[in-house]
Order: C-alpha cells, then structure tokens, then sequence
C-alpha cells in the first residue's frame, strides 16, 4: 500500500548511485577546469610585509595569481557576519585573502590558478611571504588574561559576553538560591576541540557563460540558496544569474554551514575574470587549518541543592573559544547555555559566557553545537550531586525532572532562534524507565561485583539531553505532477548523507497516494528551489518534510477537485491510490494522477496524444468560465512552507559501560544505550542509522579527538595519521530504543534526529570512567595517559 | 616533464594513459580515465576512501603512482557489479542493511570487503572488524557496514 510508505524502513533510493561510483561530488565535476591553490599563512599571528611572486611567474602551466591587492571592492571587504547578536559587541571575520595580519595558521594569503592542482602547488611553493611575527594567543585562559590580542581593536578579545538568568519560583536569583540551599558544590570542567571532519572536504567549482552572463556554482556545502546570494551580493551580479548547486556532499556535520567561505567567492570571481571554469578542491591538511573546530569550553559551576538532590540554583560561567574570527556568530555559547537545563527543573539558573578570540582557526557549529558541552556541564553536575548524596545518580535525575503533565514547559530562557526556549512535548520519566532497563541498571552493582572479584573495573555511566531542533525561519517544498503521472519534489536545502531523497519521497508518497518509484526527489539546487536556509540544527525533517507534506497538500487537494469533475462525483467522495484518483468504495470509477495533470493545464497545442485532451477544441472545458479559472494556475503543482513558532523539542538518554585496564588504563566500551525521542519518524532505519553516526563521533570526542596547538598557535596533529578519530574497532555496538511523543507543533508530528546521537556521550562516558574508577572526570577527551596519571595524583 | 606511457587494465579495459611521473594513482584513476567513484579523503594513506584493487588485493591508491601501477590489473567501484548492471552481493547488502550515508567512504569499503569476503568467506566479528580497521566512516558508525559484510557473506552463500 503507498499509504503506508511512512513510519517504514524503506530502502535509500540514492543508494543505487552511490554503490557504483555514480555519485557526483565536489572534486568529480568540472573535468577540464583550472584549479586553486593557496598559499596559507604558516604563522598563527604575523604582519604581512611583502608576497615575492617573482620566483613563481615562469611556471608552465601557471594562469593567474592573486592577493588581496587584486580583489575588488567588495571582494576585498572582510566577509560576512552571518550572525549578528546585540552580545556579539566584536564581532571579527576575515577578508577573503589576508590583507595586512593573519590571525590563525592557514588563513589564505594568495590565490594561484593553474592548468591543474599539482602545477598550482608548485608555484604556491615558489611564492615568498615575509611575515613579521606578532604573539599569539593560544587557549581560552591566555585570551582572558589578554595580556596579546587577536584584533587590536578588541580589548580584552572578548568578542562577546552574555549572561541570562531564570530566577526561581520565589523570586530568587540563581546566587541567593545557592547561598539559601543546604548543600553547594562548585567546580570547573574543561573541554577541548575537536571537529566536524567529513570525509570529503570543502570545494568550489564555478562556470561562468559570458555570451549568457551568469554564473553556475557547484560546492559542497550545507546551503546553496545563502552562498548564492553571498556570491551574487560579493561579485554584484543579479541574483537571477547565479546559480548554486550542491551536489552529492560527503558529510558536512555542521562545518559546511559556514558560508560564504574565502574560496566560494574567489573562485566563482575568478572564472568570471579567466572567462574558464575554475575550481578547488580543499585537501585534507588543509581542511584542519582552514575550516572550522568546535567544542572548546572551559566552565566554572556552582549547584545548591536539597536532600533530595533537586537543584535549587545552578550558575554557571563560560570562557568560550572562538579562535580568530566569528562569522557564524556566537551561535555555539548560545546553544550551550540555553541548552544546559536539559530535562530538568532548575530552581534558578544563571549562566554567563564570554566568547574570546584566539589565534587559532575559527569555531562553528559542528554536530551538537554546543550540546555536548552543556549536557557534560549539567550530567557533571547531577553525578557531582549524587556522589554528595550518597544517592544513585538516577534517583537524582528522577528527583528534577520535568513531567509529562507539564508540557509545554517554559525554561525561561531565549534560543539560539531568538525566541522562547518552550520545550513541546516530551516524558523524560519514561525515557529513563527504559533506558535502564534497557541497560540493566539496577542489577549494574551485581555485575560489577563479580568482575572486581576477577580482578576488572567496570563502571556504568549515564547522560540525558535535550535538543532544540527544526529552528526556523523556515523551509519551503515544491511539488509538480507532470502529464506521465511522475511526481518531482524540490526542496531549497541540502543533503549530506541524511537519505533526504529516501525520507522525503516517502512523505509525499504517502501524502499524494503515489507509488514511491514514482517520486523523485531534488534538494539543494537553487535552479529548482529558491528560497530555503539550509541543513543544520537536526531540522531538514522537521521543516523540509512538513513543508514537502504541506505542499503535497495543496496538490492532492487540487487534484481532487479536478478528478471530481472529470468523475462527475463530488472530491469528497474522492481518494488517491496508487496514483489514481478513484471514487471510495467503487475502485473501477478512477482517473490516473497522469490524466489529471494533464487535465490541470489547458492547452492549445498538442505534444502528444495524452496532452490532446487537454487543448481547446477536446470539449472538455466548461464554456461558463475562463479555462484558467480565477484564482487558478496552470498545472497540477503546489508550493508550501512551514515556518514554525519555535523549535521542537527531542530529547535522550544514553548509557554506558565501560572497562578500564588496571595496568594500563586503556578504555574500553562494553554496552552502549540509547533511548530517543523524536517524535513520529518517517523512516526508522535513517533515525537509527543518524544515531549510530552520531555516537560513533560523541565515542570520538570523548575518548581520541583534539585539536593539539602548541604554545605558537601551531596545530601539532593536522593529519589522520595524528588526530584520531575512531575506526570500527573503537566504535561500540549501540542498542537502541525508541520512544515517540510527537511533536504537536508541526503537521506531521516529527522531531529532528540529525545530532541527537553525539550529544550526550562525552558525558556518558565521563559518568562510566568516574563510577569504574572512583576518581573525579572534569576534562574530557580522556586518554589512556591522563587516565593513569589522574590515579596516580588520585588521594 | 616529460610524461610516461603507461598501460593499465581497469575493470577489465585495457587503457593507455600518458602521464606525468609524480601522478597519483588515485588522480590518473578519477581525473584521466574519468573513474570518479574512487574518492580521495586524506592522500597520506590514513582514510581508506581511494581503496582499489590492484591484481585483486586492496591497495590505496593515494600511496601509489600511476607509473608504479603500469601492466597491473585495477579494479575500482565501478568494476565491481556484474557487466549487466547487476549489483555484486556486497553492494547489494551495503544497500539493504543502510551501511552507508553520504557515500564518499563507501567505494572503499566495497573494494575492501570484496577482496576480505573473496579471502574469506565466513569471517567472524572480530573477523569483520579487522577487516574494515584500515578504512574511516565518518557517518555510519560502522555498526551498520559490519552488518552489510556479514550480509554479503550471507548472500554470496546462497547464490553459489
Ligand atoms: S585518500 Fe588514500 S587513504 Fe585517504
Ligand atoms: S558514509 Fe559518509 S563517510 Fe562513510
């Protein structure tokens, strides 16, 4: 039945291509096409002095370089901030080749363009720049001090500082609850970076048709619609003549969101200035030093609490890395400290960030963004209290969570969307109930017992999240049945990986009574759809899937009407399935979809013999009105958008066990849990297949990922030789369950499902370590060595 | 520089290519014979994406030069179905157990479990483990690849 094609682990329909090598990536495009190369600064804060291309100029096969000298006014502007926030009172982005300073290693300094990459390399390497050495600022504490500063006209590098505060029932603010409470604990947690590292790297490959003026741009990013506007408003072209595609995106985890980035503007200039294809495709040190990182954190926590283990008052303080520049704003501290409540009530909560520069690469979001450092901030903190308490650390949890009568809950706070944080649905109790039996929590003492009488140390560990997702503003859905009854849906944003072609084509399949081989599915290409925001924050389900369902909507609605009156029956008599419009309860009276459509679009000439049917002398228009009528457009088409009051609220939970070595320290996963909720899924083989990744990198964080700088602002390990991220031998076997509130908010009932999985886990795995151990976790990643010299400082 | 005449058999064509002597394998592969399926993540050996099989053992082809591969025999991804189009039964079970997302690790991994399962027909986990150590997923987990090799094995089984 196509009806039931939703909630159903349908197979991916990109699949096919992508198992052959038929997929189309960044670097697989524009066969023929000059190619980039930059030169990067090798210093992490330096005064440019003089670039001696002089060396380089004789290189066969060398087209043009490029420094910031050459751009044009507003190429040579610093780039956007993408992000504006009244907090963000220094806001700081580079221009697209450095101008005078370059504030992190890597910063691009000069552009080469040559017949292929290899040649490009070759004269970067032949190209001198003499840099005078400034000081640079590495970790968030030398930035706090400012003793050196990133920009020199930020003092104190803070480039932005915001405190929020929920005062409790009575009236109190977060400090006076904890001078009032009968317990307090306080304490600082650390966190270090890490990033989003897809597979396949940034690139940019751009077409310019000089006898049409326009433009074509592929890149792999996480937003075609915005990087086209910020290539046409950078190169002043007409937004009509820019086009941008994203093609098949090997991962993006949030790092592709950034736009415009240096090289998406100066290759599209560049191939308008060559009159040739142009292209880069990012290599992978490169990807390290130019991209983006995230993570970084340093907290300092105070908790009052009561007997019971409720918090009474939490305050917390944030130092947050930025490194050298801020275009996506201060998006990151936002989340972390909105997001921190999680499924608790706090009596009163205040929370202070500052956001500092350093000289290091830029931080944006990347999968969780910034959740996994506010759910280790806040699990700390229930594990902190228990351990006071002599209390199992569920109970505690138990002890402060919202109920289930109490939705929608109003945390006080504002979102990362500028609007009120209001969770929506969710049972937080429940979640729990499942995820220890799940686990075998109450029977965890037991086991642990007996390994320690055969000489292992176990421990059990939990966490639990929410996650605003599906944030606005909006997204938009187009859907066209064309006269061979085949149904093609469009949406503006992007697709890295998610199975947005599989999930979507579901939902407008089930909306439209449509077999599923009949849809097809385009995202990403602002040939197609104009107007979306992009792929981040778990929200392409929730938006493009309800605006794709609310789309469908209107099609189905006007199909009905026209079957009706082919049918001579009244449309409310009317169902669709598989692809016919038929008469309920009598199957034989039917119109296929393909009639229908043909039928919407009154015609005057025939292409075809179905089409005949549709033109003027077929004797099928009512001579009474105008054979478009008013109020009616051609085609049996529709477009929608859902733009929501505010985000939806997922939420789980996760637990551990793990096993440390006596002797050496090493970390081991047994079993690792997840119960989640993202309400109504469309596709369970996707959420789990989303859960699953996103585990696998929170494993990453937790236990092997960070960003190594040195005291020079040089990154040590910017290689997969050196930065370690988990192959299938460090990933756990991860065992779901799945609990489903649906959302009330939106059509289809659905929750984001993209993050979920990394948020939690460096907390989960903290909480495991420490019940192993008995010795405090505040710094997370945790390596074997700390681990060991953490026992041996141990009392 | 002057290129080098060299003569290689992908997926079973032989194909003659003149190429400069520093070329990367995995370039010559995807920029001059047009294979675009073997994916580059990293070019210092470490991800696995660019895995080939040269004389039917995986090999990453970022570790090697074009020139060194002259008179060899390569596979890549899209030599692996059947010349009908026919998926190969490691394709088909990546397919039906979801074990894979964005797709840039995965033509790597066909070629590597091809080769283990050719090796091997009835691997265990730990089998299958060591087996796909050598190449990164970012999306997946794993927990669904490892999945798709024992599927493999499973289909190979009953179709022969
Ligand atoms: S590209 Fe060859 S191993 Fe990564
Ligand atoms: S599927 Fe994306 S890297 Fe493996």
């Amino acid at each position: 039945m196509t009806t039931k094609l939703f909630g159903e682990p349908v197979r991916r329909r990109e699949d096919p291509r992508l198992l052959t090598g038929q997929g189309r990536y960044l670097d697989d495009l524009g066969e023929g096409a000059f190619e980039a190369a930059f030169v990067r600064s090798p210093h992490a804060h330096a005064r440019i002095r003089d670039i001696d291309v002089s060396a380089a100029i004789d290189v066969d096969g060398l087209v043009a370089i490029y420094t910031w000298e050459d751009l044009p006014p507003l190429l040579a502007e610093p780039l956007p901030l993408l992000i504006p926030h009244p907090a963000l009172t220094h806001g700081r982005t580079a221009t697209p080749l450095a101008r005078d300073v370059v504030r992190h290693v890597g910063e691009p300094v000069v552009m080469v363009v040559a017949r292929d990459r290899y040649l490009a390399e070759d004269v970067c390497a032949l190209i001198t720049v003499d840099y005078e050495l400034l000081k640079p600022v590495v970790g968030v504490e030398e930035a706090a001090q400012s003793a050196h500063l990133v920009h020199a006209d930020v003092p104190g590098n803070v480039g932005a500082h915001l405190v929020q505060e929920v005062r409790s029932a009575a009236g109190l603010g977060a400090r006076e609850a904890i001078e009032a409470a009968p317990h307090t604990l306080a304490f600082r947690l650390d966190i270090e970076r890490s990033a989003s590292m897809p597979l396949e790297g940034r690139g940019v490959c751009a077409r310019w048709d000089a006898d049409d003026r326009s433009l074509r741009v592929y890149t792999s990013t996480q937003t075609s619609t915005s990087v086209r506007m910020a290539i046409a408003a950078k190169l002043g072209l007409p937004l009509p003549k820019v086009e941008v595609i994203a093609p098949d995106v090997g991962g993006g985890f949030g790092v592709k969101i950034v736009h415009p980035w240096p090289e998406e503007v100066l290759v599209p200039w560049a191939a308008i200035l060559l009159g040739h294809e142009v292209k880069w495709t990012e290599d992978r040190r490169e990807h390290f030093v130019s991209s983006a990182h995230e993570r970084a954190q340093t907290q300092f926590v105070r908790v009052g609490f009561d007997d019971a283990g409720r918090v009474l008052g939490l305050d917390v303080t944030i130092l947050h890395d930025h490194g050298a520049y801020t275009p996506y704003g201060i998006i990151v501290p936002i989340i972390t400290s909105t997001q921190l409540p999680g499924p608790y009530k706090l009596g009163a909560y205040r929370v202070e960030f500052s956001s500092v520069y350093t000289n290091t690469v830029q931080v944006t979001p990347y999968r969780g963004a910034g959740r996994p450092q506010a759910v280790f901030c806040m699990e700390r903190t229930m594990d902190r209290i228990a351990e006071h308490l002599g209390a199992d650390r569920t109970a505690v949890r138990e002890a402060n969570f919202i109920q289930p009568d109490e939705f929608p809950y109003d945390q006080g706070l504002i979102f990362q969307d500028g609007r009120p944080l209001i969770y929506d649905s969710g049972d937080y109790p429940g979640s729990l109930r499942m995820l220890k039996e799940l686990i075998g929590w109450d029977s965890f003492d037991r086991t642990k017992e007996l390994a320690a009488a055969e000489g292992r140390r176990i421990g059990i560990g939990v966490g639990c999240y929410v996650e605003g997702t599906g944030v606005g503003p909006y997204e938009g859905g187009h859907v066209q049945v064309t006269s061979d009854g085949r149904v093609h849906v469009s949406t503006g944003l992007t697709s890295q990986g998610q199975g947005h072609e599989t999930a979507f084509a579901q939902i407008a399949a089930s909306e439209l009574g449509v077999p599923l081989e009949r849809v097809s599915v385009v995202t990403g290409d602002t040939r197609r759809f104009g107007y979306a925001v992009g792929t981040f924050a778990s929200r392409a389900a929730v938006m493009s899937g309800n605006a794709i369902a609310l789309a469908c909507r209107k099609v189905r609605e006007k199909a009905l009407r026209i079957a009706a009156e082919a049918l001579e029956a009244d449309p409310g008599d009317l169902e669709i399935v598989d692809g016919e419009v038929r008469v309920v309860g009598s199957p034989g009276v039917a119109v296929p979809l393909a009639t229908v459509a043909v039928l919407s679009n009154p015609l005057r000439y025939a292409f075809d013999a179905e089409a005949g049917r549709a033109t003027q002398f077929a004797g099928t228009s009512s001579f009474d009105r105008p054979p478009v009528a008013e109020g009616e457009e051609p085609g049996l088409e529709g477009r929608d958008y859902y733009s929501p009051i505010r985000s939806t609220f997922a939420s789980g939970m996760h637990a551990a066990i793990v096993e440390t070595d006596p002797l050496t320290a090493e970390i081991r996963i047994l079993r690792y849990a997840v119960v989640h909720d993202c309400g109504n899924l469309i596709n369970p083989m996707i959420v789990e297949g989303q859960i699953h990744g996103g585990v696998a990198q929170g494993v990453g964080g937790a236990l092997y990922e960070r960003m190594a700088y040195d005291e020079h602002g040089q990154l040590l390990n910017a290689s997969f030789m050196d930065f370690l991220m988990p192959y299938a031998t460090e990933v756990p076997f991860v065992e779901t369950a799945h609990l489903q509130t649906p959302s009330p908010l939106n059509p289809l009932g659905i929750k984001g499902a993209g993050e979920a999985g990394v948020i939690p886990v460096s907390a989960v795995i903290a909480s495991a370590v420490e019940d192993a151990e008995g010795i405090r976790i505040s710094r997370m990643p945790i390596s074997p060595s700390e681990l060991f010299d953490l026992r041996r400082a141990a009392p | 520089m002057t290129d080098i005449a060299i003569t290689l058999t992908v997926n079973g064509v032989v194909r003659r290519v003149e190429t400069p002597g520093r070329r990367l394998l995995s370039d010559c592969l995807r920029h001059d014979l047009g294979l675009t399926g073997t994916h580059v993540g990293c070019e210092h050996g470490v991800c696995g994406c660019c895995t080939v099989l040269l004389d039917g053992e995986p090999v990453r082809s970022c570790l090697m030069l074009a020139a060194t591969a002259d008179g060899h025999e390569i596979t890549t991804v899209e030599g692996l179905a059947a010349p009908d189009g026919t998926l190969s039964p490691v394709q088909r079970a990546f397919a039906e157990c979801h074990g894979l997302q964005c797709g840039f690790c995965t033509p790597g991994f066909l070629c590597t479990v091809t080769a283990l399962l050719r090796d091997n027909p009835a691997p265990t986990d730990e089998e299958v483990l060591e087996g796909v150590s050598g190449n990164l997923c970012r999306c997946t987990g794993y927990q669904n690849i490892v999945k798709s090799v024992h599927r493999a094995a499973e289909i190979i089984a009953e179709e022969s």
